[in-house]
């Protein structure tokens, strides 16, 4: 066994005993056991005939099971994208056993397999179950699985730890009676550091969380309404601070406000960011305030000392006393100028002195965006034992975080992820591309995104060539459903059918961070072949405007979009 | 058509009347909310129990102010899909503090049964052909509740380890 500074490896404890993940007690298994032979028996009916596929699918959807183009799918929740290793071990025998050796780790930090059998599917849930784990409202009309940012507990930024509240929504959320069926599909995000890596304001509601300084005070500003999709709105501010103690009610204002007022008449405008802009997000505002000042709060009353004992399970691992500087990291970063500029993308600033938090891209040139393989799930989990407490988390950017590794420790972590084609040093640059599943798999999509995002990767190969360019997003969606987010990428590409034709478009300026802002079209689009070389003439353009140091976002906001435009349609 | 009370069918004593149809001299009936205003004094000068539906997208405010007459709330579902009617039993009882019978009608799956349960909702009507033991078994299949709501079963409520508070009687 390679060396080692897991306290939990040395000790005999399981490798993972301090991974943050919510363990379940004895009526948490109850429940998801109960919930596996519920679902056990209405597949049987199904199988049997004694229920259509009309009636058969809400309920397979509301445990995450759709029907692709090609098969069915299952989507597996990853509360707010926590793993333990011994979760992304049984994920990696899920995809080896009933799938074909392989997942894909999705936007809303959840995992997909592609290719289950429905007689299957009940086994599955069963080995989730037995993990801890699930697909319910992973679809459906209802409260999705709670995302946020992937550093949580670990980020020198944040204020916050957001997870002990994301797990509370994410119970309140459960098989909730009265919001399992509203009009569409609601979405929460939540952050406690100022810096949004949750893209809360793209979603129908967003909680960032914070202390008060005064009285020391954790609560939430609420945001509302936000959204991508066809009509791509960014959330509005419901309220600066609502406490800790007060969120469940205030959410269940929000959401009982959505559910009896929310468009119930065309799929496209059932949103909450529709009802609030329809409405005008004065009145919807006053809407929720008139629902939450009526409503008996009390019952919804959140007790500190039970977020405590909730707390308790995503208590700090114990770190070690480590001086500021790792003498053998700097060494390595000398010796080796891969690894070194691999250090440059992939790993951000831990709050603990001696540690780093280590981005696994998910993007190797010419990958497909997110996929992982059983036997590199398994090595995650490894490297997850042996550096990082145990503990795997899942981006919305479609990559893997290792949350606390020590900087002695990282330059092992490196060699073994590049051996097992994950240590590419692109997170965040040009070739970290987001999108959706497309063509290739979605029965909506009107143009394939994995091979675009493949190409698109293939031109911009040279790492060298990433690194100058610095940050820069793209996000591709094969439809303009927006699953891919192309409305906040830096560069969003929108795939559209033109008489049967792939055609895609252009956006410029869209940002999922604490500056959210939505994306514009550029001009008419371009066919499958031609949208590569466009990409690359507004890099190419960016690099002749860009002043000294200066990333992609920053100088679209100061020369604007015409530069850009000229650029591209000028040498038609 | 049978009405189910805790899964199972009962007798029902209910006339569920159309707009069209003429009123009975007695017996306890369902009328439409339109009916109900247009027809209020001939109704509760019959002295029998009267009850009102509602469609889904007539809000419990609707007849809040009337809650005192009435014996009975039903409430349509145009489709299962359509989740309004989750809201209004939530808010006859929690809101309106309406202590009588709370019907469920139209497009309903036994899936829904125990979430309909748990906002306040006492019986259920059902095609005779969609009758089975899977209305009983759905009440049972689910033995715990992550959030406080209105049903029998919210002793046993996980989230209600976490939040303070009293479930109304």
């Amino acid at each position: 066994m390679p060396d080692t500074h897991s306290p939990a490896l040395r000790s005999n404890q399981p490798a993972d005993a301090h991974a943050a993940v919510y363990r379940y007690d004895e009526f948490d298994k109850t429940f998801i056991f109960e919930r596996v032979e519920q679902f056990r028996a209405q597949v049987e009916r199904r199988i049997k005939g004694e229920i259509t596929e009309e009636e058969f699918k809400p309920i397979r959807l509301m445990n995450g099971l759709y029907l692709q183009l090609h098969a069915y799918m299952l989507r597996v929740a990853v509360p707010y994208g926590m793993l333990s290793s011994t979760q992304v071990r049984r994920l990696a025998r899920i995809a080896r056993v009933y799938d074909k050796g392989y997942g894909h780790f999705t936007t809303r930090q959840n995992i997909q397999f592609n290719w289950p059998k429905l007689e299957d599917v009940p086994a599955i849930l069963h080995e989730l179950a037995e993990v801890d784990m699930h697909a319910i409202q992973t679809s459906g009309n209802c409260i999705r699985n709670v995302t946020t940012d992937q550093f949580c507990g670990a980020a020198a930024d944040e204020l916050v730890d957001p997870r002990v509240y994301a797990e509370i929504l994410r119970q309140w959320s459960t098989l909730h009676p009265e919001f399992t069926y509203l009009p569409r599909k609601f979405k929460i995000a939540i952050t406690g550091s100022p810096n949004d890596r949750a893209a809360v304001q793209v979603h129908d509601i967003g909680l960032i969380a914070k202390k008060d300084e005064v009285t020391g005070r954790v609560g939430f500003t609420v945001y509302v309404g936000g959204g991508q999709g066809r009509t791509p709105y960014l959330a509005v501010k419901a309220r600066d601070f609502v406490p800790v103690e007060e969120i469940i009610g205030y959410l269940e204002a929000i959401l009982r406000v959505y559910n009896q007022l929310g468009r119930r008449d065309n799929i496209y405008k059932a949103r909450i960011k529709i009802t609030v802009n329809e409405m005008g997000p004065a009145k919807f505002l006053g809407l929720i305030e008139e629902e939450y000042a009526r409503l008996p709060r009390q019952k919804f009353h959140v007790d500190p000392a039970i977020v405590d004992a909730i707390q308790t399970h995503f208590a700090a691992p114990p770190w070690a006393d480590l001086p500021a500087v790792s003498e053998s990291f700097e060494a390595a970063k000398q010796a080796d100028p891969a690894f070194a500029r691999w250090t440059r993308t992939n790993l951000t600033a831990h709050k603990t002195q001696g540690y780093a938090i280590a981005t696994i891209s998910l993007k190797p040139i010419g990958g497909i965006p997110g996929d992982a393989e059983s036997s590199q799930l398994e090595t995650v989990a490894d490297l997850a034992d042996l550096y990082s407490f145990g503990e795997v988390r899942v981006t919305h950017e479609q990559n893997l975080v290792l949350a606390h590794v020590r900087q002695d420790d990282l330059y092992a972590l490196w060699q073994a992820l590049d051996k097992a084609g994950l240590g590419t040093a692109n997170a965040g640059l040009i070739s970290d591309i987001i999108a959706c599943p497309g063509l290739d798999y979605c029965a909506l999509a009107n143009t394939r995104a994995i091979p675009v995002a493949q190409r698109i990767a293939e031109r911009f190969a040279d790492l060298d060539r990433q690194h100058d360019l610095g940050e820069l997003k793209i996000k591709i969606s094969g439809c303009i459903n927006a699953c891919g987010h192309h409305h906040v990428g830096h560069i969003g590409i929108l795939g559209v059918d033109k008489k049967g034709e792939e055609f895609f478009q252009i956006l410029l300026g869209g940002d999922a961070g604490t500056n959210a802002a939505l994306g514009e079209i550029v001009g008419p689009g371009f066919d499958y072949d031609g949208i590569i070389d466009a990409v690359e003439v507004v890099v190419n353009t960016f690099v002749k405007l860009r002043q000294p140091g200066e990333i992609f976002i920053k100088t679209l906001a100061r020369t604007g979009h015409a530069p850009f435009k000229e650029a591209l349609y000028a040498r038609a | 058509m049978p009405v189910l009370d805790r899964g199972l069918p009962i007798d029902d004593r209910w006339t569920d009347l159309a707009d069209d149809q003429d009123m009975p001299a007695d017996g306890a009936v369902i009328v439409s909310l339109e009916r109900w205003r247009a027809d209020r004094d001939a109704l509760t000068a019959r002295r029998d129990a009267i009850g009102v539906r509602l469609k889904s997208n007539q809000l419990a405010t609707e007849i809040s102010s009337d809650l005192g007459s009435l014996s009975l709330v039903a409430l349509e579902f145009p489709k299962f899909r359509d989740g309004r009617a989750f809201s209004a039993a939530r808010e006859l009882r929690e809101r309106f503090d309406y202590k009588g019978e709370i019907r469920a009608f139209g497009h309903i799956i036994p899936d829904q049964y125990l979430f309909l349960t748990r906002v306040g909702v006492d019986t259920v009507v059902v095609p005779a052909d969609r009758v089975g033991p899977a209305w009983a078994h759905a009440l049972k299949e689910i033995s715990v509740a992550f959030q406080p709501a209105l049903g029998r079963e919210e002793g046993t409520s996980l989230l209600r380890r976490h939040l303070k508070g009293t479930v109304p009687a």
